[in-house]
């Protein structure tokens, strides 16, 4: 067993004495990842009742899901809700991420004494307590005649999508020479023309990166969807969240099960992303 | 002459100055008004509701009903134990998995950092739904539990504080175990190896060097995960099924069910002052953007 006694750090500790910080440090990693993984077996159970392990294996929740429109497979029509996320998503993208991206730019370029207020405002809708948003936006949109509007819970997201698009673009051009812009100016292209083809070029994979951020902030988000969604706008998250609140719903670990397959997929992209900006 | 030209050109200077100025502030435009139509107007707005009586005039009756009402105070406590005790448990998981983390090669390190960030961009009910179906009183831990001989009889684990924490304690550890880590690599690993050439015990060495070392992560990262806890609604309102109740549930309450405007922004302003004033300490002692990320 001698490589039990290896050193593994600068102080001469050997493997031996640090053997427990290894199998403390699985464990922790073993809760930090395999409980969300409990919901895929779950999906594929043909009883009604969360046993585990299932007895019997059947499609029946994936159906219940793909043709929820169907009377006979309950109240929550979950595709016309999975739409309506997929929708406000791609919509928050287009949103948050150019309106993030150009206060990312003045921001990083101002050398006025107004940078030092503005960063904590423009961050602020993270900062607040997410049901204050929610219940303002509720509130506000009262009074506009937004309340279940598409509209409404695009400009919502994009509210707290865009400080994250602004952290991650603003981290960008913080390791980016603005001189290679004035090079293009000074010879001869307008300021537009010198951030499009130069800049951009240089943080597209940041930009794509909050995009990916912008979606998934957008699909994940519930509390917002909760106050200010509802009836045929209703969103995914806000089905599930009041389906759950009231009874256990099998169905849940079957859209949960292909959440977990759509996050990982662009935990994987973002990874690969990030790694290629470097 | 020349210093006429010379003043000329500073006008001119000063002049391009001021446009570059205008120009870059107003590429935040668009952002600003965002956020002030609909974050600062909005809050604003709450502020001015709570100071707002049943009969519509003037008056603090939604804050007095606070101080003195037992359900008022009740919920208080309950947020407050709920946040520091989540807080407290992810010290104790996330501390040594970031040590961990710091100590082993970059490689290895960036393999668990996935581990890390797999349940962090795992949607916040796919994880609250997974321990529900694992805490039930025929779930996996209770059936392991008792199989095991560990337990005699099933524990209920959910609708209660205890689900509520298992639960909370899981999604706050990426939020601890993110900033205490990149502080910790920060760590000079000499300084360590310094106190060691001088005699001190690797347990020494820890304590005396390298644990006040990691103390503004570890600070950052408390501080984080309990102001994300005090407004905390999803978790507790599934796994605490009822019996929990913290301070955005009643908010939430408030308005859904009562449509008592006036109390729910009281509390609202509570909550608001409250996370402000931690993020405001926080503010002093690490930067800002560290905070926030899927919340």
């Amino acid at each position: 067993m001698g490589f039990l006694d290896k050193n593994v750090s600068d102080t001469q500790i050997k493997l031996r004495n640090r053997l427990w910080l290894y199998f403390l440090s699985a464990i922790i990693l073993f809760l930090l990842i395999v409980p969300s993984l409990v919901v895929i077996p779950m999906s594929f159970s043909s009883s009604q009742y969360l046993e585990f392990p299932p007895k019997e294996w059947s499609f029946r929740w994936y159906e219940n899901y793909f043709f929820s429109w169907k009377v006979e497979n309950g109240f929550n029509d979950w595709m016309a809700a999975t739409r309506t996320s997929l929708l406000v998503a791609v919509l928050t993208i287009f949103v948050a991420t150019p309106i993030g991206t150009l206060a990312a730019y003045g921001l990083t370029n101002s050398t006025s004494r107004l940078r030092a207020v503005l960063f904590p405002i423009m961050i602020s809708p993270m900062m607040v307590p997410i049901i204050l948003v929610a219940i303002g936006l509720f509130y506000f949109y009262v009074q506009f005649k937004m309340v279940n509007s598409i509209l409404g819970l695009v400009l919502g997201h994009s509210l707290v999508a865009m400080p994250l698009v602004l952290i991650i673009v603003m981290s960008a051009l913080k390791n980016y020479d603005m001189n290679q812009e004035k090079v293009a100016r000074s010879l001869g292209a307008s300021r537009p023309r010198a951030f499009v083809e130069i800049t951009l070029p240089q943080i597209k994979f940041s930009l794509i990166s909050a995009s990916l951020i912008s979606f998934l902030t957008s699909f994940d988000e519930i509390i917002i969807s909760l106050f200010v969604s509802g009836g045929d706008n209703s969103t995914i998250t806000r089905s599930m969240f009041l389906t759950l609140r009231d009874q256990i719903d099998p169905t849940i670990a079957a859209i949960s099960t292909i959440l977990i397959i759509i996050s990982s997929g662009l935990l994987i992209i973002s990874q690969l992303l990030s790694s290629k900006s470097k | 002459m020349a210093v006429l030209d010379q003043n000329l050109n500073q006008a001119a200077l000063t002049q391009l100055a001021q446009r570059e100025h205008y120009t870059f502030f107003g590429l935040t435009l668009p952002y600003l008004v965002l956020v002030g139509a609909m974050i600062i107007i909005p809050i604003g707005w709450l502020f001015f509701l709570s100071f707002i009586g049943r009969d519509g005039s003037f008056s603090f009756e939604n804050y007095e009903r606070m101080i003195n009402s037992k359900a008022y105070i009740r919920i208080f406590l309950t947020t407050f134990k709920i946040s520091i005790l989540t807080t407290f448990f992810c010290a104790l998981l996330g501390y040594p998995l970031a040590y961990f983390m710091s100590q082993i090669s970059r490689k290895w390190a960036n393999i668990c950092m996935i581990g890390v960030l797999i349940p962090f961009w795992t949607s916040l009910l796919v994880r609250t739904y997974a321990w529900l179906v694992l805490l039930q009183k025929k779930g996996l831990v209770n059936s392991v539990a008792v199989d095991l001989g560990l337990i005699s009889e099933p524990i209920k684990f959910v609708h209660n504080t205890s689900g509520t924490l298992i639960g909370m304690v899981h999604i706050m550890l990426p939020f601890l175990i993110l900033p205490l880590y990149a502080n910790m690599r920060a760590i000079d690993p000499h300084c360590v190896k310094a106190a060691s050439s001088l005699g001190a015990t690797p347990t020494r060495a820890f304590w005396t060097v390298f644990f006040p070392l990691s103390i503004p992560g570890l600070l950052a990262g408390l501080l984080i995960v309990f102001v994300l806890c005090l407004g905390f609604y999803v978790t507790p309102a599934v796994l605490g099924g009822g019996k929990v109740i913290m301070a955005a549930m009643k908010i939430s309450s408030n308005i859904e069910l009562y449509f008592s405007w006036g109390a729910a922004s009281a509390l609202g302003v509570v909550l608001l002052v409250v996370t402000m004033l931690i993020l405001f300490i926080a503010s002093k002692l690490v930067s800002l953007d560290q905070f926030g990320q899927r919340s």
